[in-house]
């Protein structure tokens, strides 16, 4: 059994390749390497236990599907590497909507994508009624701020695959499991053109693929649409919504009379442990962090504000000012590494790193979906970009105008960055649906509950 | 006299209401101001100097309390009663000089008309109290509680002769105000000039190939980065936004005027982009006694940044924003609240910061700090126009500087 194992498993590398287009590049290789040990294993595993060998071409099957299928997500799915000039060229074919790059960009991030902000919009609208009625919405909800955040940007898009999958009847001579995978699959490219994904979207959408290729192929077309609503129903439900509940209920019991409680920007996860902890009448104070050029943290203020909540409301750079009266601090995360570090909105690591040399506990919000296993060391190897002119022109203050006319000068550059990653040794604890966990033990959940409930 | 009052009230009253801004220029006009102080108020003959000093200190404790948190005010001012003690001190050890001579060709004579310039005292007397304050004080002179002065005391002897008298009086008092003032116009060269000092220092710190990290504008920082790229070292610099003054837009235009590649970065993204920066260099406010710094908000955060990173944090500052003081809480009493609509817009919030409503307190506050406090224990260099310094070398600086009396206004 072992030999003719290791026979088919060899042949499994020649096939996988021969079924995918010719795309050599790097990451590829090794997400089909690695899809294809599991294969291996399970094959290897099926053999050791003596099971039959319908059950080993099964999964040998799987193996092959899911070689495909990481082709195909490795479109929407990983960030394309934008220094490499033949995949810009060739993305850039691809692309629904055309936009124009950036100039005057920053020479240590020549890696990521940076493109003039509002340009895709004059070709977007002659597309208007080209395009299917999904793709404008949620993708324009996107760039242009409307949602924003991992949860809120994650179920938009998940309602929208809602949409999809109802109102998708699979064309003649083709399956359902492949066409409707490969529309999947450029909707995400429309939105990653919108705007980069998050990591939470990442995931959901590996996710909604696994689903869709998991399908078992006897089934008629309005079970199997059924099935995968009822899918993505139950991720949203489960792994989103009741997420976050759970870990309201674990951090309020963090919350005590008399704290004086410090959050930055506006995270979904604290704003509900907050409102939670003042409906169950504890006393304590907010101060509210903020920075430019976003201002999230006006909006959570405001929302505080109207349930009576007392707050105090800051800048970035007033943090050593005010953290000595601090007890605690709430952050969010848009998500946590398997190397403990928390990739969430930049400035969270500046907030992170003085609470921690005033001594004071930094508690980070997360939900367990939102969990990678990427390791990241800082903040320059894979980030987004966001419009450097709203750096320039500062919104609502009038009298800062001193770069008026500068905006081309080759001596000048502005970076917009939209995320940073703080290291793990600021994080006290990090509250999740499956608990509260040190942030080492991140890649512990990744390992053993992501591949039940989300197979990566 | 008057004018020299009406002109004291105005300075008082620009500090007031925070019109002039940025330490040097505080520094200049106050060295300005005291110098006409000086040169109007008329000494009496006796005790010239503490007189000098009591006019100066009068004047002073006015234009601190008017702008608490400028501390090169009260810098200012006490390195002006530095300069009149020491004055007058090298006058005591000129008079001493030239008595020890006198004591040496011919002991009975008097001291009157030999030119020395301290009638109406005994040659003894004179002596006994310049040696007095040269040396240091003995075991036996403190045990004893003798009090120790750092003027010579000017007595009245009775062997004195009237008419020699009045004429080395009066060259006396020209002689004690014309040095002073001589002290206060170098010390106000050394204020305009601290720039170029500091400057001068820049290509011994920048190399090439370097990437520079900034926050907030200083005119410092602009000259040492201009000096250095003069003398064609290639470097880069990320300079902070200075949220919510924005200043960091000021310098990042000089610097692009002046040809230097910057990238505005905003506040947020310091701690992201410290990893791949050389060097920190910023501007103080005001370095006080132990070496710890204050500066414009923001600071601690980059430097707790840079310390995490290994990262040389460099502060530039000229010896006039050195302070003798210690700091006790700074961050409370050397600071300064601005308006919070630099923050938020007051029409959207106004229903939140109503005192009128309920309980008599609003539910919304807004901190806005002008001020950052870093410890010297996160700051690797100061470079001053003296050169580069450790900050556990400052309170040495000091003693240079300032006198022990002049502390406490």
């Amino acid at each position: 059994m072992d030999s003719m194992a290791a026979a088919t498993s060899s042949s499994v590398p020649a096939s996988g390749l021969t079924t995918v287009s010719v795309k050599s590049s790097k990451p590829l290789k090794e997400k089909t390497t690695k899809a294809e040990r599991r294969a291996l294993q399970d094959a290897q595993r099926a053999a050791s236990k003596g099971a039959s060998l319908d059950v080993f071409i099964l999964a040998l099957h799987v193996g092959i599907i899911s070689c495909l299928y990481c082709v195909l997500s490795a479109e929407g799915g990983k960030a394309p590497l934008y220094d490499d000039e033949s995949r810009v060229v060739k993305a850039k074919r691809r692309a629904v909507v055309k936009q124009t790059e950036a100039k005057n960009r920053v020479e240590l991030f020549r890696h990521l994508p940076q493109y003039e902000h509002g340009t895709q919009l004059p070709d977007l609208e002659t597309k208007f009624f080209l395009l299917d009625p999904m793709h404008p919405a949620v993708g324009l909800q996107y760039l242009s701020g409307d949602i924003s955040g991992g949860n809120a940007r994650c179920i938009a898009m998940l309602q929208a695959f809602q949409e999809v999958v109802k109102d998708y009847s699979t064309p003649p001579e083709k399956t359902l499991n492949r066409d409707l995978t490969a529309k999947i699959s450029s909707y995400v490219s429309f939105l990653i053109e919108c705007r980069p994904l998050s990591v939470s979207m990442g995931n959901a959408i590996r996710f909604v693929k696994n689903r869709i290729a998991k399908l078992p192929i006897m089934l008629f077309e309005s079970e199997a649409k059924a099935a995968l609503q009822s899918d993505i129903q139950r991720l949203i439900s489960e792994k989103i919504v009741a997420a976050d509940k759970a870990i309201v209920r674990h951090a309020v019991t963090k919350i005590r009379d008399g704290d004086v409680l410090l959050t930055y920007g506006s995270p979904s996860a604290v704003e509900m442990v907050l409102l939670q902890a003042h409906e169950l009448r504890k006393k304590f104070r907010v101060l509210v962090v903020d920075s430019l050029p976003k201002l999230e943290g006006q909006l959570l203020l405001r929302r505080l504000i109207k349930r009576g909540i007392d707050c105090t409301y800051t800048h970035i750079n007033a943090i050593s000012y005010i953290m000595h009266e601090v007890t605690k601090v709430f952050l969010g995360a848009s998500s946590v590494l398997s190397n403990g570090t928390v990739y969430s909105r930049v400035g969270t690591a500046c907030v992170a790193m003085v609470a921690s040399a005033f001594r004071v506990p930094v508690l980070v919000c997360c939900e367990a979906y939102k969990f990678h296993e990427r390791v990241q060391l800082d903040s320059i190897c894979s980030n987004e970009l966001g419009d450097p002119n709203v750096i320039s022109k500062v919104h609502g203050r009038g009298d800062i105008n001193y770069l008026d006319g500068l905006t081309n000068n080759a001596n000048l550059q502005f970076l917009n960055l939209m995320y940073d990653a703080t290291p793990s040794d600021y994080i006290s604890m990090i509250i999740t649906d499956y608990g509260m966990v040190p942030p080492t033990s991140v890649p512990v959940i990744v390992r053993e509950y992501q591949k039940e409930h989300l197979l990566v | 006299m008057p004018d020299v009052q009406s002109m004291v009230l105005e300075f008082v009253n620009k500090l007031r209401k925070r019109k002039i801004e940025g330490s040097q220029a505080t520094a200049r006009c106050t060295v300005e101001l005291l110098r006409s102080v000086i040169s109007h108020h008329r000494v009496p003959h006796a005790n010239q100097a503490s007189a000098l000093i009591d006019a100066v200190k009068a004047v002073g404790a006015q234009l601190v309390a008017a702008n608490p948190v400028e501390l090169a005010v009260g810098n200012v001012v006490r390195r002006v009663l530095h300069i009149i003690r020491e004055e007058d001190l090298s006058l005591a050890t000129a008079a001493v000089a030239g008595l020890d001579l006198l004591e040496a060709s011919d002991d009975d004579e008097d001291v009157n008309g030999k030119g020395i310039g301290y009638p109406g005292m005994s040659a003894a007397v004179v002596a006994a109290a310049a040696r007095s304050t040269l040396r240091p004080p003995s075991l036996q002179t403190l045990l004893e509680g003798t009090p120790e002065s750092a003027t010579v005391p000017y007595t009245s002897s009775s062997g004195a002769d009237s008419e020699s008298k009045t004429a080395d009086k009066s060259s006396v008092t020209r002689k004690l105000k014309h040095d002073v003032i001589e002290g206060v116009n170098q010390l106000i060269h050394e204020i305009a000039g601290c720039h170029e000092q500091i400057a001068e220092q820049a290509i011994e710190h920048i190399h090439q190939n370097e990437v520079i990290l900034t926050l907030g504008s200083s005119r410092t920082v602009l000259e040492f980065l201009c000096a250095a790229k003069e003398k064609k070292r290639s470097f880069r610099v990320f300079v902070a936004e200075g949220a919510p003054r924005y200043q960091g837009h000021l310098l990042a235009k000089e610097l692009v005027a002046r040809g230097l590649q910057t990238t505005v970065i905003t506040d947020s993204a310091v701690f992201a982009m410290i990893s791949r920066v050389n060097m920190v260099i910023i501007g103080a406010h005001a370095v006080m006694a132990n070496g710890g710094v204050i500066g414009p908000v923001g600071v601690n955060m980059a430097a707790l940044a840079a310390k995490k990173h290994a990262v040389p944090f460099v502060v530039l500052a000229g010896s006039h924003k050195l302070c003798p003081l210690y700091p006790h809480n700074p961050e409370v009493l050397l600071n300064e609240l601005r308006s919070p609509s630099e923050l938020l817009d007051f029409g959207e919030f106004s229903d939140c910061l109503d005192f009128g409503s309920g309980s008599g307190s609003p539910l919304l506050q807004v901190v806005n700090p002008t001020f950052d406090y870093v410890p010297p224990s996160l700051v690797s260099l100061f470079i001053t126009d003296t050169g580069g310094h450790n900050p556990s070398y400052m309170y040495r600086l000091i003693a240079d500087y300032y006198s022990a009396d002049d502390l406490v206004m």
